[in-house]
């Protein structure tokens, strides 16, 4: 995983930096995006953030869910 | 309704959203720059909400034809995942105007309707509770649901494309197919709707199933004291 991680990062920045390089050819967007963040792989963060309260979410709902199962089986509910 | 797999499938789809809304390209547009990523959120949730709120009064229609009060459970816990939804689509939407257009709530004809829409709705769940007869309850919230939905439909679709408006899509703005949606979007958005629009079945089939294992009770507790008097 970090293996992966770390050729992501680097496959990324050697995008960003071409990107840069053909600016001198072409007249290029000159939009600012988040695209330090993605070289210094800090995006990262941002997706692992969001990842982990979702996980937290779910595995909440999910826990409830099984407890409502067992009742309905007490119960005898179809 | 109660199968696991497509509670698994909406936990896979939100991680896919998760991870490629925010690792994907998008469209390198002026003022919105990376916050167009926010599609995948606010937009996503009104589209879920819409499909959700059809289905409440799809159901709605079906207790009025025959009577039967599961319909109506079904009805009402989907708007209420419905207003939940549109209550985040409102947050997230506001979040992201104050970012782009400088103003939490710019007096914009789409995010009034909104805001009317989901007066209407919180009425009905007012509506609800004013009434302890459950056949009575039923009958006459599935009748103001009916025509919830069929006022909230023009409030916020029809109403902003006749006047001017700020929201993309309405009054002089690019609809959602040519500038501010393209294929990149898509991919995401599309299955970011159905990921909501399952976490809102999902919320709407916890509550039903609570409702039922109440009603049983009841019945039973009630079977067990006219056995005994």
């Amino acid at each position: 995983m970090n293996t992966m991680k770390r050729v992501s990062i680097f496959i990324l920045s050697l995008m960003t930096l071409s990107g840069k390089l053909l600016a001198q050819a072409v007249e290029v967007d000159a939009v600012p995006m988040a695209d330090k963040l993605r070289a210094d792989g800090k995006i990262w963060v941002v997706v692992a953030v969001v990842a982990i309260v979702f996980t937290g979410i779910a595995v909440n709902m999910l826990r409830i869910d099984f407890k409502l199962k067992k009742i309905e089986k007490e119960l005898n509910i179809k | 309704m109660r199968k696991l797999w497509w509670k698994i499938l909406c936990i896979v789809v939100f991680f896919y959203v998760i991870i490629v809304g925010f690792m994907g390209p998008v469209p390198r547009l002026p003022i919105i720059n990376e916050s167009i990523r926010n599609t995948y959120f606010h937009v996503a949730i009104w589209m879920a909400m819409i499909f959700l709120l059809f289905v409440a009064m799809i159901f709605s229609i079906k207790y009025l034809k025959k009577g039967e009060i599961r319909n109506d459970d079904i009805a009402s816990e989907l708007t209420k995942s419905g207003i939940f939804l549109g209550f985040l689509g409102c947050m997230t939407g506001s979040f992201w105007a104050n970012f782009t257009w400088g103003d939490p709530w710019p007096n914009d004809p789409k995010l009034n309707g909104a805001a009317v829409g989901m007066l209407i709705y919180l009425a009905y769940l007012l509506l609800r509770s004013s009434f302890e007869d459950e056949q009575r309850r039923a009958r006459i919230s599935s009748v103001y649901n009916i025509f919830a939905f069929s006022v909230f439909i023009p409030i916020i679709y029809i109403l902003p494309r006749l006047t001017d408006s700020l929201h993309p899509g309405s009054g002089g703005n690019s609809t959602f197919g040519s500038l501010d949606v393209d294929n990149q979007i898509r991919a995401v958005l599309y299955p970011a709707v159905i990921a909501y629009i399952l976490i809102g079945l999902w919320l709407a089939e916890l509550r039903i199933r609570i409702k039922m294992i109440k009603r049983i009770q009841e019945e039973r507790f009630i079977d067990g004291g006219s056995k005994l008097g």
